[in-house]
Parts: structure tokens; sequence; C-alpha cells
């Protein structure tokens, strides 16, 4: 970092606590911004190309093995889009069970990311076990938090990182209800462990920060969306999965190292937890609105550092729900999951921890994928991510480098990027002055 | 004693693999103080200069940038364990190995010339000296904490090296094969996962590689013969571990078929 009278250039050559690698190159002169760089250094893998000539049967293990931290929201994506080529609805109870599943997946990454990466940064912490010096107390509630997520995912996967039991129809086995009962009474407390995170977690102080954003989520009026809705904004957008390439396009940019998604050529918006808050507060349970509301957070909140709280907000709700479908569940006495390939195009767009997940494929007659496209979350807030960088260092200027530097990467944090879940982030050389 | 240091990195991979450190619940904290996390960028900023007494390496070698980097790694390591099928094997992105790359970057990019990467994406050991393999797509957490501590108390892990077949035997599963006429790569495949696709009413596929010595000619034979195509059959061993020599080898045979 250098410093001079007019020119002041900010790096962070390495976001660490991003799950993925990246850095970020600022240059303000005359207290604008005259050059911006977020760059992730993520080796390309080409998902998408080597899907091409694999089974339709195969996309919830292939596209699992993208992101480790989020494979659920992939098997997801991915076996939805297959299903309404092959022209296939879930029957009532493996979709319950698939909400399920997702509800692990969101509290095992949120509790990740709030305790063990974000909330760290708000305390000046290098990492939760520095942190577990002084609040203990609380880091030990999260592992628990976490294992409780972890846990459905290993009853209901079979382990919790690339679970092996979700297949283009259902699942492999049906879980026995006996399966669920300890986790049932984990899930009890953890619940009551979010509702006092969330209320600790208020008490931090919070930059003041907002923006008028566009934020897109799913959509539907029976529930909080996991598997299910049209992709709305609060800016008046509303589309099925099928149109989602009509309006949102990827940008490969020379300077910068991926894919920028774009909403009608020149919108950018802002998926993920704050967005599906803001969206579907109404689709919540009265319980987790309650706690909304006694932490003083209600749609539409605009400051992006508030998605640590609604991140606890939605451990709190997935909680309440995951027992809610485990207390309805019965084993299902006749299970027809079985599902024929159809030549055809399918597109579907879940809610993975992080955001929107749009996954579209193409096959033939005998399942045989012709090709494939994936847009994770993290391309779509790739735009506002740069964005808030931009418009924080400026509204932030006062504070030294070393103060500045801790606000641009807690601001990053906001967005929980998980780099690695891009599937096209490009290679670049770091340019270091 | 002075805590050993330990580093982690991350090549090409999902990381999953490094990911499993973090779902040690119930032993992170008690890990975190046997050791000290002296480089771990997804779990901490703290960056401590190296040399590491263990680097944990997880991820495959795919551009130029990162075959230099391994070395560097190699050079600040006493001990260097790669974790994971990419690491081991060059992980599912290895399937590029079979096919012009730029096959795949057309695929997926606009534009091709801002792409930089390797024809193939190989195991750590192809580039460096690697002192332990840990297998698996992911690896299993306990059988991670047991290779740790084995190291840090300076003993040789006890890792089974039979099969996910025995697994299943051990366990009392009834064969997927024979009972459901499944695919299955049990035989052939390197134990640590508790046998767990059969378990789930389902044929291994292989996430933990091959076993030593595998006999997958005639497995394969037996497959083909009775259970599936030969395309199926191909597929199943372009995996996790496509570029492992066996897998790799007996795939070969039904390339074209
Ligand atoms: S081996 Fe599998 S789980 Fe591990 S990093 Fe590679 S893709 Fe991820
Ligand atoms: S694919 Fe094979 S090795 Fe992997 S989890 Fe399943 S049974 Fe185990």
């Amino acid at each position: 970092m250098k410093n001079n009278e007019k020119t002041r250039e900010i790096k962070l050559d390495y976001l660490a606590r991003v799950e993925g690698e990246g850095s970020f190159y600022v240059k303000i002169k005359d207290h604008e911004v005259i050059e911006s760089k977020l760059k992730i250094f993520e080796p390309p893998r080409f998902f998408e190309g080597f899907l091409q000539g694999r089974s339709y049967s195969e996309v919830p293990d292939i596209t699992a093995r993208i992101c480790g931290i989020c494979p659920v929201a992939y098997q997801m994506s991915s076996v939805h889009a297959m299903e309404k080529i092959c022209g296939y609805k879930a029957v009532g109870f493996i979709d319950k069970l698939r909400r399920l599943l997702y509800c692990g997946e969101w509290i095992e990454s949120h509790a990740l990311h709030t305790f063990m990466l974000h909330v760290p940064d708000f305390l000046g912490y290098p990492d939760a076990i520095a942190m577990a010096k002084d609040h203990k107390d609380w880091v030990e509630k999260a592992l628990y938090l976490k294992k409780a997520g972890n846990d459905i995912v290993n009853i209901l996967g079979g382990r919790e990182i690339h679970p092996i039991n979700v297949k283009v129809g259902g699942f492999y086995r049906y879980p026995y209800p006996a399966e669920f009962k300890e986790v049932k009474e984990r899930l009890q407390k953890a619940q009551e462990i979010a509702h006092s995170a969330a209320q600790w977690m208020a008490t931090l102080e919070f930059p003041g920060f907002e923006f008028d954003y566009e934020f897109i989520a799913l959509h539907n009026e029976g529930e909080y969306p996991m598997n299910h809705g049209h992709i709305v904004s609060n800016k008046g957008l509303s589309l099925e999965a099928e149109t989602y390439e009509d309006h949102f396009s990827e940008e490969q940019q020379p300077y910068s190292t991926t894919l920028h998604t774009w909403l009608d050529g020149e919108r950018t918006v802002f998926t993920g937890p704050l967005a599906r808050f803001n969206i579907n507060f109404e689709q919540l349970s009265e319980t987790a609105k309650s706690l909304a509301r006694e932490i003083g957070l209600y749609p539409v909140c605009k400051n992006p550092f508030k998605s640590l709280l609604v991140r606890m907000i939605e451990i709190f709700y997935a909680c309440e729900e995951a027992v809610r479908i485990m207390d309805q569940y019965v084993f299902p006495g006749e299970i027809d999951d079985h599902v024929k390939p159809k030549a055809g195009v399918g597109r579907a767009a879940t809610e993975a921890p992080r955001g929107i997940l749009f996954h579209r494929y193409e096959i033939n007659e005998r399942g045989i994928i012709q090709n494939a496209r994936i847009v994770a979350p993290t391309s779509h807030n790739q735009r506002i991510i740069e964005d808030d960088l931009r418009r924080l260092v400026i509204q932030f200027e006062d504070l030294n480098d070393e103060l500045l530097t801790e606000r641009c990467e807690q601001a990053v944090r906001n967005y929980d990027p998980c780099i690695s879940c891009s599937t096209h982030f490009l290679k670049v050389n770091i340019e270091r002055e | 004693m002075k805590k050993k240091k330990l580093a982690v990195w991350k090549f090409a991979s999902c990381d999953g693999c490094q990911l499993s450190i973090l779902d040690c619940e119930d032993e992170l904290l008690t890990l975190a103080a046997q050791i000290e996390i002296a480089y771990f960028p997804e779990a901490t900023k703290t960056v401590i200069e190296g040399p590491y007494d263990i680097s944990l390496v997880e991820g495959s070698i795919t551009t130029a940038h990162d075959a230099i980097r391994i070395l560097e790694v190699r050079k600040n390591s006493k001990l260097l364990i790669s974790i994971g099928a990419c690491a081991t094997s060059g992980g599912i992105q290895a399937l590029r190995n079979y096919v012009k790359v730029s096959e795949y970057i057309n695929a997926v990019y606009a534009r091709p010339e801002y792409i930089d990467t390797l024809e193939t994406s190989t195991a750590i050991a192809d580039h460096v000296k690697v002192d332990y393999e840990l297998r698996g797509c992911p690896i299993n957490k306990y059988q991670l904490l047991e290779v740790l501590s084995s190291f840090l108390h300076g003993k040789k892990p006890s890792i089974p090296d039979h099969s996910v077949c025995l697994e299943c035997k051990l366990n009392g599963n009834p064969c997927v094969a024979v009972s459901r006429n499944l695919p299955c790569l049990g035989p052939v495949t390197q134990a640590g996962c508790g046998a767990l696709c059969p378990h789930y009413h389902r044929g291994c596929f292989g996430c933990y590689g091959p076993k030593e010595n595998p006999n997958t000619e005639a497995l394969a034979l037996y497959l083909t013969q009775n259970v599936v195509d030969n395309h199926t059959m191909l597929r199943l061993f372009r995996n996790f571990n496509a570029a492992s020599p066996s897998f790799s080898k007996e795939s070969k045979n039904y390339e074209k078929q």
C-alpha cells in the first residue's frame, strides 16, 4: 500500500476467509475512484464443458463438485432442470425432503459464514479460533448449530459434503422417521441458539451504508423460497426460469477475472439472504418475523452489512422448518420416482445459501447431455460487490489504509462469495505495484 | 513443546476437502489447541511465514502458475499431505485430459483468448514428492483427523487399504450388484467412506479412487456382460478419479466400442 497526497491505492491481495481466493484493487484520486478491479484467481474447471456427453442421471453427483460448501444447491438446481425436461414432477413427500435437505445446507453454510467468517470481522479477530479465546461460548454454540445443519444433510444425503443420496426423481433411499429423532432434538436447541445469537449480533456495530439495490430472489406465495418460485425483484422484475436467459447475460471482461451478470444488459442485481428476506418477508414463519422485528430488521433493508442478521433469521427459520417437515414425514408406502429421459431443454433456479443458482441443460432422447449452462450466485453478485467497494472507499475515505482495508474485506464478506462455486472464474496474474 | 505449524493450500478444487477440517465440529477446538494454524486462508486472515511442519494440499494442478506454486509449497513444507481426489488423481477436472482443452474453453467462454490453462489436470504427486495421500471426493474427516494426529505423534496413520466391497461385507450390507443388479465399483475402489452408496441402495461410483492392484478388467467385463452398456462403463471409470492410472487404463477399453 502506498499513500501520497492525491492518489491512494488500496490492495487486498488475499481476501482471507472468502471461500476461494481473490484480490481487490482500487485507486482513488481527488475523492473519486479512478480504477478498481475485483480479481478472483480460481483456475477454471470447465464443468459445462465436460457435462457434454454425460448422462442426465449423473448431474447431481457431478455438479455437486463445483462447490464443496453448497453441493446441495447444485444438486437441487440440476435435478429440477432435468425433471422439467422429462416432464416429471416430484410428489409431495419428495419435495418436502428436498426442502429439508436444503434447510440443512442453509443452516450449515450460514453458521460457517456468520460465526466463523463474518463475526470475526465485526469484532476484529483474524478467525473464529482466535475469537474463541474471548467468546468460547459463542464459538461452541456456533459449532453446535453448524453440526445440526450438517446432521440433516448427513442423514438424508449420506454425508455432509457431496451427498450421495440425491437422484433425478427423488432419493436413492428414503429415511425412516425414527432416524430423525436425535437431530430433531438438536435442532430445537439450535433454534434457541439462533434466537439468542440474532439478538447478540444485532448489538454489533453496523457501518451506516445503504444503497437502493435491485434485489432478486425466488418468490412464491406458499413458502419462503428454496426450490420453487419465479424470479422477482423489488424493481418490478418477474420471470420464470424458462425466460431467465432472455434477461440475464454474462459478460467476460478483459480487465476482470470473472464473468459478470447483467440484467437486461445494464442493471446490476443483488442476490442472497438479504434479497430473499426483503422479497419474501411475508413468507417467513410468524416466529421468524417477530424475531426479525425484535432485532430491528424490516423489509426493505438496504444495508448489506445486515446480511449477517438476515442469515441468523434464516438459520432460525430453517431449524423450525426442518423440525416441521420431520414431524409431518411418514415413511412412504409406494414410491414411483423413476424418471425416463426425453429429448429437450430444461431450466431451473433454486435458492442456494448465497442466492439464485441457475442451471440449463439440453439432453437427447437417451438422456445424454448436449450442452449445459450454470450461473452461480457469485456471478450474479460480482458487479454489485465491486460497486459496493467503490462506494465504500469513498464514504470511508478518512479511515487509514489498514482500517479501510478491513472495511472492504468485511463488505466483500456481506455477499459470502463462494469463489469456487463460480464455474467460470478465470485465472489472472496479479498486478502488484 | 512448540506447536507444529500447519498450512492448508488450495489448487483447482471445490474447497470441499479443506472444508472437512471445519466440519470437525466436535474436534476443531481441540485440534486448534494442539497445532498452530499458520496458513489457511479459507479460515483465517493470519498468515505465519513458513517453513511449515505439515502442509495439507487440496486440488490439482491445472495452470502454469500453479505448477510453480506447488514447488514453493513443497520447499516450504517438512511434510506434504495431499488430500482428496483432486490432489491425488487430478479430480473431475481431469476429464479434460481426454479431450482438447480448447473444446471445453470454447464451450464455456465467449473470449477464449483470456483463458490461461494447461492441457491436463494432474495430481500433486506428478509434480513434487508427496509424503502421504488421503483419498476421497471428499475425504473422510475422521481419516483426516487420524492422519493429522498420527503425524503429530510421529506415527504411521492407520488407514485401511482394502476395498469398498469389503467394507460392505464388514457392515453387513447386502451386495447391491447381486441383489439389485446395479453397477458397482466397490470391488476396485479404495475403502474409506464406510460403503456409503450401497448402504443408500446405489452402486459405488468410485469417488475414493482405485484400491491397490484393482482387478478392473474382471469387474468391467462382468458389469458390461450383465448390468450396463459400454458407455455407462466408460463413464463410471471417468468420474472424480478419471486420471488415476488404473481407472484411466480400463476406461480406454470402453472408449470406442
Ligand atoms: S476431491 Fe472432491 S471434494 Fe475434494 S476438493 Fe476435489 S472435488 Fe472437492
Ligand atoms: S462412490 Fe463409492 S467410494 Fe464414494 S461414497 Fe459411494 S460407495 Fe463410497
